[in-house]
């Protein structure tokens, strides 16, 4: 495709109907929450857009984001948004390798100063030996990518708050890309994978809006992650009614109750799994029988075990409830041995006088 | 490490110890402060009998003081089974218990659990209003209504994280773990100990009182 094509020339080019790229438009509208008039003003102007510039680093990562975004279902417009995009630089899809592929990430830098878009996947290391790419540690390539670009968006937890890599005992002490850049606006689309669509409605509310969209207090678009997983869950009325699934295989799991006893996360993940879902509208986890495992929060790793309920502590083993009970029983009893003395030598005292 | 990861570890982990080691504290430490042998004579052969007995009779008052006492006495029966019932009868406290101790029993329905948690906090409201409202008869003090909040608080806090009033979901339930885990380190060393105590205090009356020959 050209430098200079419009996303409306490869739509065009792709035999997509004017029908199917409204009907886009207006779904990635309302998902964000934008007015209604937004629908054709979007259409418009990503039809006028040209390719902005992507700069896609891969640190820390297992290449499930790009998977989810590349392989999502069949060819759709999402996809070929992401298509439309100028992918000057990815480890993973870029046909370029060594000098050649770096010479591209600094070319596009450099032409493309102050708008370009970083798009990161995978956590940063502050041991800096830990992930290198072409002898550059992954700190010193996202802050030279980050210097000049107009934002910056975290694809997948890893990147957004530090995800698997950052989990205990975090061997190459990692952190997420807003631990080191301070100075530039940044939006996470975290998820284990992230929902595609919450990737290319970002992008397109950039392309067609020129801002960024609304954030919750985690950096998160509020139009994709405002809402909780449990109170859009499906299953929801069986926990009302507090039928639950008690194992993978019994009763209450062939009816498709409620699957918190089993370590579902739903009720405190933020995520549009329940309402959007995967593949196209088939289904989520929970759907396919597997509770939440709260992929999207910061730590949910750690966040207890995946097949532990969100209601349960952690106490680690229960001796030290039992040393304080044999401390606290040995207190009482020294308590009560030091006033029965003292009240024997007072009544010692009191014989003493009669 | 996020509010909720506090209040589900460190936090409510503190708190049983401290519930633990003072109530034993204070059990073992009352208990074994026995009193001297009353060296009278017994004016009632059953007076141990008699006074164990009243561990059980006194669940309800004399007859005489029912007008007085039916507003206080309904209401804290009310209270006392509606809570039971809640930190007992609802799921996420069955798994919580469960993590803790291994034992699991079946849950209620939440819209079962909600009724009771309400019933619980209203009887609870109903008990503070006559308490301010008849200062001669309660004589309170300021520990009286530090224990008060401390009780509803939990109550309050569960209403509204299962509601989802108010701040998000994950933040209510952390509110609501840590307002267990103050009311878990309070109550050894408060009024709240008398869920242990009315059990003594019952059979120590009904046993002095027997000795003694009077009949209750």
């Amino acid at each position: 495709m050209a430098e200079r094509a419009t996303f409306g020339d490869l739509l065009h080019s792709r035999g997509v109907s004017r029908r199917a790229f409204l009907k886009f438009c207006s779904t990635t509208a309302s998902l964000m929450a934008l007015p209604a008039g937004t629908a054709t003003a979007m259409a418009e102007a990503l039809s006028a857009a040209r390719r902005p510039s992507v700069i896609w680093l891969s640190f820390q990562e297992c290449t499930g984001c790009t998977e989810a975004l590349t392989r999502s279902h069949a060819p759709t417009l999402e996809s070929l948004l992401f298509n439309f995009i100028s992918l000057d630089y990815h480890h993973t899809l870029q046909a370029a390798s060594g000098d050649a592929a770096e010479h591209a990430r600094e070319e596009a830098q450099h032409a493309n100063s102050g708008e370009y878009l970083v798009l990161v996947d995978g956590s940063i290391p502050l041991l800096e030996y830990c992930s290198t790419v072409a002898g550059i540690s992954n700190k010193a390539m996202l802050v030279a990518a980050c210097e000049h670009a107009a934002a910056v968006i975290n694809i997948g937890t890893c990147a957004a708050y530090g995800g698997i890599p950052v989990a205990k005992p975090n061997p190459t002490k990692a952190v997420a890309v807003g631990d080191i850049i301070k100075d530039k606006p940044i939006i996470n689309v975290p998820g284990c994978p992230p929902m595609p669509l919450a990737i290319t409605g970002v992008i397109a509310q950039y392309l067609t809006l020129g801002k960024l969209p609304q954030l919750d207090h985690l950096g998160r678009p509020v139009a994709f992650f405002g809402e909780n997983i449990h109170d859009r869950c499906y299953r929801r009325p069986f926990y009302d009614r507090g039928q639950f699934a008690e194992t993978f295989d019994d009763e209450g799991a062939r009816k498709g109750w409620c699957l918190y006893k089993l370590g579902c996360k739903a009720p405190v993940a933020y995520n549009a799994c329940a309402h959007i879902k995967w593949n196209n509208g088939v289904s989520f986890p929970i759907q396919s029988g597997h509770g939440c495992i709260g992929c999207s929060e910061p730590g949910f790793w750690d966040m207890g075990g995946v097949y532990q309920s969100v209601a349960t502590g952690k106490f680690g083993d229960g001796a030290k409830l039992g040393a304080a009970a044999t401390a606290g029983a040995a207190l009482g009893a020294g308590a009560a041995i030091l006033a029965r003395r003292r009240k024997a030598a007072l009544h010692g005292e009191d014989s003493a006088e009669h | 490490m996020s509010l909720l990861d506090f209040a589900r570890g460190p936090a409510i982990h503190a708190s049983l110890i401290i519930l633990v080691a003072g109530i034993l504290l204070r059990l073992v430490g009352v208990l074994a402060l026995t009193r001297g042998a009353d060296l009278s004579r017994p004016r009632d052969a059953f007076g141990n009998f008699k006074g164990y007995r009243t561990v059980f009779s006194r669940f309800w008052p004399s007859s005489e003081f029912t007008t007085a006492t039916i507003y206080q006495t309904a209401m804290a029966y009310v209270f006392h089974l509606a809570a039971l019932l809640v930190v007992v009868g609802i799921v996420p406290h069955i798994e919580f218990i469960t993590s803790l101790t291994g034992f699991s029993w079946p849950g209620l329905p939440n819209w079962l659990g909600v009724a009771m948690g309400t019933l619980a906090l209203g009887s609870l409201i109903a008990l503070i209003i006559r308490r301010l409202s008849h200062p001669a008869v309660y004589n309170s003090t300021v520990g009286d209504y530090i224990t008060w909040a401390i009780v509803a608080l939990p109550l309050v806090t569960g209403l509204m994280a299962f509601a989802h009033v108010g701040p998000r979901y994950e933040t209510m339930l952390a509110l609501h773990i840590l307002s267990a885990a103050l009311l878990f380190a309070y109550m050894p060393f408060s009024k709240l100990m008398h869920a242990f105590w009315f059990i003594f205090s019952r059979a120590q009356s009904g046993l002095a009182y027997a000795h003694k020959g009077v009949r209750i």
